[in-house]
């Protein structure tokens, strides 16, 4: 398409988007080109003016017939966009190490204009927040979404004894106090970690609001069939606490997706398999599908980690034994979830079920140490070691 | 005040005239030179403080600038308008009326009344009634002005006057309204003024708005002409001067001139705003 000398807006005025027409008009021209603009809108000569004077474009205002004036193209609307860079590319694929420092909120891909200050994301890295699995793990999440009104049928009447039920309440309560930590840590990188490792922050969210809805639903199932929740001990309290002290993203991953959450994975498989109601089987088993997602996460980035920085290890191991210490004078577990498990796992009162329920917790931790065996020694942590990293892992599971 | 730092004046009209002038202050300083500013609360002071020599250059409303050289002209002293934006050059205000109102000429504006801005506005008051003046209307005889006193000793740059003009306009409460031309397309596209309710009656001639006044017999010579070069050296395609242009409203810096503001000194004339020595005159004018 040639550029256009001429342009008729017919009966358009500038306040109905005239200008519109004329900057695309003047879009393909080099500064100094000229554009006779022809109109028939009576207010178009005194708006033309002012919209000229505003752009930086010169006008030679027309006379009696003829164009209302002519347009002399100025340098400005190009000059925005000297020094101006694209974000990367839009794919997920082939991201840059490091954004620019003014690419900011801007979309992945988009044309930046050069200059400004915009936020500072100090997670900014490709290597400290990024795993390839993040897109498809973000498009799983968001077909995964459920409902805690309809996903579990509350109505089910109480058919177990009214002891194991305050078992039952018991473990709740342990829950939710866990996921309001797993609430927080993702939330506090959120606003961290830079918007051009989209994907990333994405699932960060997504993570978040499945921790929302777990909350949720354990207050809910906790209070189903009463009105009091159980108790809160200041050592599990303690132990979760640790989790949100730790400022490096990729340590607070490991610690609690892939040791915490990971450990969680065998809990709430535990509870899907022993529960005695079908509400709690079903808010363990929801739980779980979320809690795993979480955990590959975790684990890509880690992996992803030490691929490229074997020595990350050793920031692992020290990661591991600094929470240790944190936590060598607390008592770990409450001893009031260990027995509630056992109780829920037992389901009755009788020395032979309380014998099983036992055996069962004592299999489920088993279960838990082996779980996170495995994951470190994916990490690349020699057996040895990983079996000793496993053992330093708080006892109260997340 | 020091000789190795250029000291300017500026109005605070609105609380990004901070911004603008602190980066540029910074701007100059990388490029070498000393700049600070001064803030005022309107420009009467600030013209006596630049002729009076307490700062070296103005930047000045249009009306201002016309003190400034009565007031030095009084004095046998110069100032000079060192620069100007690229949009302070060739405006013109119009008198609008709604579009159903059966208002064609200016002559049947006779008894009706006239919305204009804030009394020292030169584009929303004083240069649109010089206008109506001119063409045998003369205000408050042949027809009663509706003043909308936002902003007084700003000059003009509060847009609060002419926003409330235009909207008496369309409340009739008024049968015209005054304007820049500018305003008029802002009115229209955020719809305090709806597209297609109103019309121009009447334009004024073009004329210039604010520039750069420098105290010429006061102000260093050497800082002075680094000022003006710097300043007409910013590029729009400098990202980090282009957020100032575009808060300051220009995308160039231009050589000043002083053959803008012949319609101004003739309003202010006609009017009694300033005498003839840069005193203020003006009846109900308390900046």
């Amino acid at each position: 398409m040639s550029p256009l000398t001429t342009i008729d807006l017919e009966g358009l005025g500038f306040e109905q988007g005239a200008h519109i027409l004329i900057a695309r008009a003047l879009e393909s021209v080099p500064a100094g080109a000229r554009l006779d603009v022809h109109g028939r809108d009576p207010l178009l000569r005194v708006h033309l003016a002012a919209w000229c004077r505003a752009q930086g474009h010169a006008l030679e205002e027309g006379q009696g017939q003829g164009p209302a004036g002519t347009i002399v193209k100025g340098r400005a609307t190009d000059e925005r966009w000297v020094g101006s860079e694209r974000a990367g590319a839009p794919s997920a694929t082939g991201l840059v190490d490091r954004p620019g420092p003014t690419w900011g909120l801007a979309a992945r891909g988009a044309l930046v204009e050069a200059g400004g200050h915009g936020p500072v994301f100090d997670l900014d890295r490709r290597d400290e927040v990024w795993a390839d699995v993040a897109p498809r793990l973000y498009a799983q999440a968001c077909a995964s979404q459920w409902d805690p009104a309809t996903a579990v049928d509350w109505d089910t009447p109480l058919e177990h004894p009214a002891d194991v039920e305050a078992a039952v309440v018991q473990v709740m309560t342990y829950l939710v106090e866990n996921e309001q930590a797993a609430l927080v840590v993702p939330a506090r990188f959120l606003g961290r970690v830079h918007p051009y490792f989209r994907e990333v922050v994405q699932l960060l969210a997504v993570q978040v609001a499945d921790e929302a809805r777990h909350i949720e639903v354990f207050t809910r199932r906790a209070l189903l069939h009463g009105e009091m929740l159980g108790v809160s001990s200041s050592g599990g309290r303690a132990s979760l606490g640790t989790l949100l002290d730790e400022p490096d993203f990729s340590l607070a991953a490991f610690l609690l997706s892939v040791l915490g959450e990971g450990t969680f994975l065998n809990l709430l498989s535990f509870l899907e398999r022993n529960a005695p109601d079908p509400a709690t089987r079903a808010v363990s088993r929801l739980a779980l599908a979320d809690e795993a997602r979480h955990v590959s996460f975790g684990q890509a980035h880690l992996e992803h980690r030490v691929a490229i920085d074997p020595d990350f290890r050793a920031q692992l191991r020290a990661a591991v034994e600094r929470r240790h210490h944190a936590l060598r004078d607390t008592s770990g577990l409450n001893e009031a979830v260990f027995d509630a498990l056992v109780v829920l796992a037992a389901g009755a009162w009788t020395p032979e079920a309380i014998a099983l329920g036992c055996a069962r917790v004592q299999e489920l931790v088993a279960d838990m140490a082996d779980g996170r065996r495995r994951r470190l020694v994916r990490l690349g942590f020699p057996i040895d070691e990983a079996d000793e990293l496993s053992a330093l892992h708080t006892r109260n599971f997340m | 005040m020091g000789g190795d730092v250029l000291l300017m004046g500026a109005v605070a009209y609105d609380p990004k005239v901070v911004t603008i002038w602190d980066g540029f202050r910074a701007w100059f300083a990388g490029q070498g030179l000393a700049f600070d500013y001064l803030l005022y609360s309107n420009y009467e002071r600030q013209v006596e403080d630049l002729i009076g020599g307490r700062i070296h250059a103005a930047w000045n409303s249009p009306l201002a600038w016309i003190r400034a050289h009565r007031l030095a002209d009084a004095l046998g002293t110069h100032v000079e308008a060192a620069a100007m934006r690229d949009s302070d050059c060739d405006l013109r205000s119009l008198i609008v009326v709604r579009a159903d109102a059966g208002l064609d000429t200016l002559d049947a504006l006779r008894g009706r009344v006239v919305g204009v801005g804030a009394v020292d506005s030169p584009q929303a008051t004083l240069l649109p009634l010089a206008h109506l003046r001119d063409a045998g209307l003369e205000p408050g005889r042949d027809f009663e002005v509706r003043r909308f006193d936002i902003g007084v000793g700003l000059h003009g740059d509060h847009i609060g006057g002419e926003r409330e003009a235009a909207r008496a306009l369309m409340a009739g409460e008024v049968d015209a309204a005054c304007m820049i031309d500018a305003n008029h397309l802002a009115f229209g596209r955020e719809g305090t003024t709806p597209t297609g309710s109103t019309t121009v009656l009447s334009a004024t001639a073009l004329y210039d708005h604010c520039n750069m006044t420098i105290a010429t017999d006061r102000a260093p010579a050497v800082l002075v002409e680094r000022f003006r070069g710097l300043l007409l050296s910013m590029s729009y395609a400098d990202p980090e001067v282009r957020p100032l242009l575009d808060l300051e409203g220009l995308k160039q810096w231009r050589p000043g001139r002083r053959t803008g503001y012949a319609q101004l000194e003739g309003a202010v004339g006609a009017f009694a705003f300033y005498d003839e020595q840069g005193r203020v005159t003006a009846d109900n004018y308390r900046p």
